[in-house]
């Protein structure tokens, strides 16, 4: 049809580029509204900035002030979010204090902006602050109680994958976008690179959602159209070892750097910074805003800086530029999203891009995205994602911490625990892994939690990959591959905080890894180049993310 | 079982999103429903402070696995890192999980982690939570130790021919839950207290010692009621050397119950004995030949229950086990040395609690001054009853089990005597290896002609 490619793998209705909330959360909507769907992801499901930020459902408290509009938005998702993903959400509820480092002038304001933007908001007693959180700053001035929760975001997106798969779309993960193709001012399909198969695929569709945040600009010069500015806003996150707060506490000032503290599953998240980056794919953590994160979280639990930190990541904020504020400084753009229809701005139909936005309203989103394209194709097709819960959380309680724990109260002696910290059965391993057999170490991951705790796969991972050989997944050699991948990747994230008791920790977990496994001289590649590099090759020919402080994986 | 339905059905709530808007519930309402805290939480923010954030230090070494003697034993109990630091992270104060109830509370764990992790203690707040609102019948009663012992002096005679008969303690096991065969102690017919009061006087103070002052005895409740002869003797020996001996009256210090997790009842009990030891002096030093009860105050009081209290502390930092002080007073060439001759080779085991107060094993130095006598250190963690976990139905042949060793190695040193320091561990090691079995101060008491070698074991 076009280019030499005679017969399309696929012809559908719409294809969706990026397979983070936004791109999910569309390919949910349009599937649901009866149309055919194929969405690409570069990598998988929700590695980008999807699975990279704190966990934070928002009640829309944080937004009361500088943004009504995005408050009230969050304040009805987040409703319809923990009904919709019950299994990846948990019903923390959150405070807004005033430590006493902040003025309450504020706070003075808060609940008649929270009323306002119909924000479910409470003045409660410091005693009461204080009952609930009692490791929370003993000097707080005053406390608001709010619905804040938090969600997985892999979870969340991997059920809306799944709902959507269940109403007919095709979700490929590892399917790396190569063109889109154009004809007579139309988008008329797309090519991609199966990266794990190794080979091309063609699509023929009537529209493609370029729903890539941080690369949109790169998914929207592949059609033609240029500039299109997305200016990344790196933010890091800090993973305490445990849950310090048990309900979301936000710093009770305008939004501003390390004001949230996030507890989600087992650990405690403290987030963020808010830095242009130029690369998404290349998000540095930076050992001073490491520091600093540590410092704003002392404001909110004193001996925090003490604490032990499990993990450090970077996510890159997709915020499409507004003239309206200098690009250096991102964090007061509009948090609305931005949808460029690119028929308007480039002349070229049936293409869209969709950037920005929260995660807490990642569905209404989509569903006025999809909107927009029914009303180009001249059909009626009302949404439904707001009605009906993803597969994994129909009948399914909200999460709660407890959750794993009482599941291996229940079976402990029948199913080996794999990964000790974060409580991983190898039946749950196993039967993930058969239904995903081209899954790496780290998607599992990303599904499991399996190295996410305290050791950060010191122990586990070494049980996995025995798994992937015992399972037939793969040979000795390759398991060790995936091994030292999956550690190198951890250890990324590990670099960056490396202090006090997490040291003790990664000390043990070399010797362990070099000493009594000897690693070094296990079969396979010592120094594997990435299987799966994301990103434009370094000037020294690695790909980006082989950086040691890079996030990758 | 009822616990795990209760929680079940609390964790298992359905879904209900926060509703705002048209409801009459306050924002802060909303949040309790959805995301509870305990009403009352037993566990004080000072001990969560102390014991919670120790896990940090975790490095999953597993040493804590290894020592475990309960663990070792059984595969009903998952092991102290896994119920420890490892279930911690997932506890949100909640408590889903009950086989952490197989924890004996030995301490061990603590112990040898190289880290500085107090998973026991760790386990005993969780437990604390879990039987919240759930506390068998029979833990509540085998706690009550003063109560026993004075319903028991009374009719000692009948109290010990019912404990040995079969189908009492068959209809005991089936009411109350504590094992047919659990070891049980042996009622006196005079308690220390009355003993004192009818008793001629004082011990004679040596020839060649000091008049030394005052200290206060701390009996505990085993060594007031059952094990009378352990007080004595120690009253004794210490009225020789020159003390002059105060015996307040004086309740129990709540370590059965903190053990099994009724932190209320235990703070209460710890706080009036502590006044009432303080009431009998402020300055003197307090002895106490009950090494649990010495490690309930000096240790557990503070480090498990969070209790703040200056007396308490006070009375921590004054107490010192029997052995301990009288080594003390070696150490300070104070300690006449001419003991009699007692050619004995036998096994001293040194009880957990014991070494859960980082004091070493100074009974082993204080009983090798005496001539004759070879110490062979049991190298055992555990006798396995730990206070009250062994008499449980449901526990003892755990608790048999991880006493074996102990026992077998005393049958092979020498199976007519053995030396440990707390009551419960000697009726245990008793029932178990049939070895009379006495604290130290027996050794000492008989050492300086105060008493045979064999009398009383009790």
């Amino acid at each position: 049809m076009y280019q030499g490619v005679t017969m399309a793998d696929f012809s559908v209705d719409v294809v969706v580029v990026g397979g983070g909330a936004t791109g999910v959360g569309v390919a949910r909507d349009a599937a649901m509204r009866g149309l055919d769907v194929v969405l690409l992801e570069r990598a998988d499901l929700a590695q980008g900035t999807t699975g990279r930020y704190h966990g934070l459902l928002h009640s829309g408290g944080r937004y009361v002030v500088s943004d009504p509009e995005s408050a009230r938005e969050c304040a009805q998702e987040n409703a319809i979010v923990t009904r919709i993903h019950a299994d990846a959400v948990e019903q923390t509820g959150g405070l807004f204090v005033v430590t006493p480092e902040d003025s309450e002038d504020y706070a003075d304001g808060f609940l008649a902006a929270a009323h306002a933007a119909t924000v479910p908001a409470e003045e409660i007693s410091v005693s009461q602050a204080l009952a609930r959180e009692p490791r929370l700053n003993p000097g707080i001035k005053r406390a608001f109680a709010v619905f804040d929760g938090t969600v997985d975001g892999w979870q969340m997106v991997w059920g809306a994958a799944e709902s959507a798969r269940e109403h007919g779309a095709t979700i490929l993960s590892y399917h790396r976008l190569t063109r889109i193709h154009r004809e007579n001012g139309r988008v008329v399909g797309v090519s991609c690179h199966d990266v794990k198969n190794d080979r091309e695929l063609s699509i023929d569709c009537r529209f493609v959602i370029n729903a890539a945040g941080a690369w949109a600009g790169q998914v929207a010069a592949m059609a033609g159209c240029h500039d299109v500015q997305v200016v990344p806003g790196r933010g890091i996150m800090i993973a305490m070892n445990h849950r310090l707060v048990n309900t979301v506490v936000n710093r009770c000032i305008r939004p501003a750097d390390g004001d949230i503290l996030v507890p989600v599953h087992t650990v405690s998240i403290i987030g963020t910074t808010d830095v242009k980056a130029p690369d998404p794919d290349r998000l540095a953590i930076p050992r001073a805003e490491v520091q600093q994160m540590l410092d704003a979280g002392e404001a909110l639990v004193p001996g925090f800086r003490e604490a032990r930190a499990v993990h450090a990541w970077s996510g890159a904020r997709p915020l499409v530029k507004d003239t309206r504020v200098a690009a250096g400084d991102t964090r007061h753009m509009s948090r609305g999203m931005a949808v460029i229809d690119h028929r308007e701005r480039d002349g070229l139909a049936g293409l869209f891009s969709i950037s920005g936005g929260k995660l807490t309203t990642y569905r209404l989103m989509a569903q006025r995205i999809v909107d927009e394209m029914c009303a180009q194709m001249g059909e009626q097709r009302a949404c439904t994602t707001a009605d009906e819960a993803v597969p994994a959380a129909v009948g399914s309680p909200t999460y709660r911490v407890t959750h794993r724990l009482a599941e291996r109260e229940q079976a402990w002696q029948r199913d080996q625990i794999v990964c000790e910290c974060e409580l991983m059965s190898r039946s749950a391993f196993v039967d993930l892994l058969a239904a995903e057999p081209l899954a790496t170490l780290d998607d599992l991951r990303r599904r499991l939690r399996i190295g996410m705790g305290p050791c950060q796969g010191g122990f586990c991972s070494t049980r996995a990959a025995g798994l992937l050989c015992s399972q037939g997944q793969t040979d000795a050699p390759t398991a060790t591959i995936e091994l030292r991948e999956f550690l190198k990747h951890r250890w990324i994230g590990l670099w960056p905080i490396l202090a006090g008791a997490q040291v003790r920790q990664n000390a043990l977990d070399e010797w362990i890894a070099r000493g009594t496994l000897d690693i070094d001289h296990a079969p396979g590649q010592a120094d594997p180049p990435e299987r799966f590099p994301i990103g434009a090759p370094r000037h020294d020919g690695q790909p980006a993310g082989s950086e040691q402080k890079a996030e990758v994986a | 079982m009822t616990e795990t339905r209760r929680l079940d059905a609390s964790t298992r709530q359905p879904t209900q999103a926060w509703s705002g808007n048209g409801s009459d519930m306050s924002v802060w309402e909303h949040l309790r429903k959805a995301s509870p805290r305990l009403n009352h939480n037993p566990n004080s923010y000072e001990a969560q402070q102390l014991n919670r954030v120790s896990l940090d230090q975790c490095v999953k070494c597993t040493i804590c696995e290894t020592q475990c003697p309960v663990a070792r034993v059984t595969e009903l109990f998952s092991g102290p890192k896994y119920v420890g630091p490892q279930a911690e992270r997932f506890r949100n104060g909640e408590s889903v999980d009950h086989t952490l109830d197989y924890c004996s509370s030995c301490g061990i764990c603590t112990l040898a982690c190289p880290q500085g992790v107090r998973v026991a203690e760790i386990n005993s707040m969780a437990r604390a939570v879990m039987k919240q609102g759930h506390m068998p019948l029979r833990d509540r009663l085998i706690t009550q130790t003063t109560l026993e012992g004075k319903l028991m002096t009374p009719i000692a005679p009948v109290a010990n021919w019912a404990l040995r008969r079969k189908p009492i303690r068959v209809a005991v096991e089936k009411v109350v839950g504590v094992h047919r065969d659990a070891p049980m102690p042996v009622a006196q017919r005079q308690t220390v207290q009355g003993w004192l009061k009818h008793r001629s006087g004082p011990t004679p103070r040596r020839s060649d010692q000091p008049a030394r002052g005052p200290v206060i005895f701390f009996t505990g409740c085993a060594g007031a009621y059952f094990e009378v002869e352990t007080s004595k003797k120690t009253i004794e020996v210490l009225e020789y050397l020159g003390f002059d001996v105060i015996v307040p009256k004086q309740g129990c210090c709540g370590l059965a119950e903190q053990s099994n997790g009724l932190f209320d009842g235990a703070r209460a009990k710890i706080r009036a004995l502590c006044e009432q030891l303080s009431a009998a002096g402020r300055e003197p030093t307090i002895v106490s030949s009950s090494g649990s009860c010495a490690g309930m105050v000096k240790h557990e009081a503070h480090e498990i229950m969070g209790v703040e209290d200056p007396q308490v502390l006070d009375v921590g930092a004054r107490l010192r086990e029997t052995s301990e002080f009288l080594l003390d007073l070696y150490d300070h060439g104070q300690l006449p040395t001419d003991f009699r001759r007692i050619d004995s080779r036998f096994v001293y085991h040194a009880p957990c609690q014991l070494k859960a107060q980082g004091m070493g094993m100074p009974a082993i130095r204080l009983m090798e001054l005496v001539p004759g006598v070879q110490v062979v250190e049991s190298d055992e963690n555990c006798c396995g009853i730990a206070g009250t976990y062994g008499l449980k139905k449901e526990k003892y042949e755990i608790a048999q089990a991880v006493g074996r060793p102990l026992f077998e190695k005393i049958k092979a040193t020498n199976k007519e005597f053995a030396v440990c320091d707390t009551e419960t561990c000697r009726w245990q090691i008793r029932e178990g290896s049939g070895a009379k079995t006495v604290h130290p101060i027996h050794l000492i008491h008989a050492a300086y002609g105060l008493s045979e070698i064999d009398s009383p074991q009790v």
